[in-house]
């Protein structure tokens, strides 16, 4: 083989270059999953505009005092529902309280109940689903029944229980806690799914023959294989969260009266509904907005990271 | 046929007692005496709460607790509202009403969906596709009571289209601004799958023979592209059956319509906790139900399904 002219084994036609056929591209970077869906997400307008809004809204929960120097929770009845004045841009509440401090303050509510409620579903989802697709057999039997059972509730409709039936400890970790224990079902069907793909695959078989034992075959190559659909689902789950924070504020069994959301001041706003309308719309937009972004990301991460989604484009 | 019935009977049974004992288990954590509760402020006689609690099976343990409970259950006895009314008489009145307003909320999410995922589909990246996305991202993104108090304030307090509330008028042409919410709250999933389920059709071989046997578009779009495309749709209904039940709490309850989820809403928002208690029940009970039956059409529909 050390003869470069018998180094070429494939006969292209006379006027063809070898070359051209053959080559393989070393310069190339090398691609996966997560390259791939990073070139194709960089490319896209909407995914810069939702990164951008939803990085707007997190600034704003970190750090609220870079957007107002209004205290939000100081009313003055003087200026009930009045509408914008110099410092004020969007107007006061029923309490005279402003509109815009009341909505910069109110997305550190929304986003942490949010975030908690997501990381926790994620959490048990990827533990549970991961242990029932990967060691099947009855562990997969009884997992996928219990995720069945939580899967037969809806979510909200069992915060709604726990809330009212735990009235005296509303804050934001037991409602985080009660969307957060009771939405993982769907998270674990998808990560099982994804498991039971992955475990066929060649490295698992490899790891397993090179000794490494079955619980670290999974840790350290089913679970960062089948991450993926994980990420989807976490970003849209965020995104059902917040709505699902503002949907029990507004039912009355979320987060007490005295805490600045977004939840709790479109269903304090309703009431004069016909009277002050911006009261309600602008925290509305606000929320819509948020759950937007974060919904937009998860549709343009699925979509980058699933080649059969792109060829639907 | 009959197998995949009992097949799918069976697992029904184990979500029923899991989801009903799962909620029988929260409240049973409640903190608090629900007997001592009773009484309010006044101290009451130790022999009359050891009498109550004997009467309600306070004493027993918590699954024979369960156990008089679940038996109740699927003997129709429900408990009783925070009024006293029992909660089989209340749905009686109230479940018709809901039926109403979900079927036709599911017939307005079918028609938006197919209709517009078709459109998309054989519009594929062009300015109808874009917009069509958009739109229903927006709908996503809309949690269900912001786009009530919007329906109401702009369709029907400013522009006067519809009434603002139902009430008493709750008969199919009553109901038509809550069901048009609820309706357009839950298509946007349905059209995204209908159109990549058209997209996938209409790459079909059996589509490519109707056209090349001179059929013409219109009818090889509803005949041959349009029924095999609709499974996906169909199959996503059952699930999001949920989200529908939901969404029909807070549109009854903001358009006050007579049905079962404005009597949970209320039961919330005045923090009535066992009325919410059973009414919950009622709708996980609705839910698993509603699936088993979509599954054993579906089974009907699609033969390979009951050999899986």
């Amino acid at each position: 083989m050390s003869d470069p002219t018998t180094e070429k084994h494939y006969v292209a036609p006379v006027n063809t270059e070898t070359i051209s056929v053959d080559a393989i591209r070393i310069a190339e970077k090398p691609s996966n999953l997560w390259l791939d869906a990073w070139r194709d997400l960089r490319r896209r307008p909407l995914f810069w505009l939702s990164v951008l809004l939803a990085a707007v809204f997190l600034l704003m929960a970190v750090w609220p005092t870079l957007f107002t120097q209004v205290n939000p929770r100081a009313g003055d009845l003087m200026y009930s529902n009045e509408g914008p004045a110099p410092g004020h841009p969007l107007g006061y509440t029923f309490q005279g309280q402003d509109i815009y401090a009341r909505i910069v303050w109110g997305a550190q509510t929304s986003l942490s109940v949010g975030l908690i409620a997501t990381v926790l579903s994620s959490v048990i989802g990827l533990v549970m689903g991961a242990l029932a697709g990967y060691y099947g057999g009855w562990l997969d039997s009884l997992l996928s029944r219990v995720g069945d059972i939580f899967f037969a509730i809806p979510y909200i409709l069992a915060a709604v229980v726990v809330m009212t039936v735990f009235s005296q400890f509303r804050s934001v970790w037991t409602l985080a806690l009660a969307i957060g224990g009771f939405s993982w079902a769907a998270t674990a069907r998808v990560v099982r799914a994804e498991v039971l793909r992955v475990r066929q695959a060649d490295f698992v078989m490899a790891s397993r023959a090179l000794g490494q034992s079955r619980f670290a075959t999974l840790l350290s190559h089913v679970v960062p294989n089948a991450i993926a659909p994980l990420l989807v689902v976490s970003t849209l789950g965020l995104a059902t969260a917040i709505v699902a924070e503002s949907t029990l504020s507004f039912l009355g069994v979320g987060l007490g009266g005295s805490i600045v959301s977004w939840g709790n001041d479109i269903s304090q706003a309703q009431a004069a509904l016909r009277i002050a309308p911006m009261a309600l719309i602008y925290p509305s937009i606000a929320l819509t907005l948020a759950v937007l972004a974060f919904v937009t990301l998860g549709e343009l991460i699925r979509d980058a990271l699933d080649p059969k989604a792109r060829a639907l484009r | 046929m009959l197998s995949y019935i009992l097949r799918r009977l069976l697992q029904v049974i184990p979500v029923f007692i899991g989801a009903t004992l799962l909620i029988y288990f929260l409240v049973f954590a409640m903190p608090g005496d629900p007997i001592l509760a009773l009484f309010g402020d006044r101290s009451p006689n130790p022999a009359l709460v050891s009498a109550l609690r004997e009467r309600y099976h306070l004493n027993d343990p918590f699954l024979v607790q369960y156990w008089y409970y679940i038996t109740g259950v699927l003997q129709g006895d429900l408990g009783v509202t925070f009024s006293g009314r029992p909660v089989s008489e209340v749905l009686v009145d109230t479940l018709p009403v809901t039926g109403r307003l979900a079927l036709m909320a599911i017939g307005i999410e079918f028609t938006m969906a197919i209709i517009i995922g078709t459109i998309s589909a054989m519009n594929k990246g062009k300015i109808f596709d874009h917009v069509s996305l958009i739109v229903a991202l927006v709908s996503i993104a809309i949690p269900i009571f912001v786009l009530c108090f919007l329906a109401q304030y702009f369709l029907a307090i400013q522009w006067g289209w519809f009434k603002p509330t139902v009430g008493a008028d709750n008969d199919w042409g009553g109901l038509w601004l809550p069901a048009l919410v609820l309706g357009f709250s839950l298509y946007a999933v349905s059209m995204r799958l209908m159109r990549s389920s058209v997209i996938d059709t209409l790459n079909q071989d059996w589509v490519r023979t109707a056209y090349s046997k001179g059929l013409p578009r219109r009818r090889v779009i509803p005949v041959h592209v349009l029924r095999n495309s609709l499974i996906p749709v169909i199959t996503h209904s059952a699930t999001s059956f949920g989200i529908l039940l939901v969404g029909a709490t807070v549109t009854e309850g903001i358009f006050n319509v007579p049905g079962v989820g404005n009597t949970l809403y209320q039961a919330a928002i005045r923090g009535e906790g066992p009325t919410v208690v059973s009414f919950v029940t009622v709708f996980v009970i609705l839910y698993v139900l509603v699936n088993l039956v979509i599954d054993l059409l579906y089974g009907l529909l699609d033969p390979r399904i009951r050999y899986v």
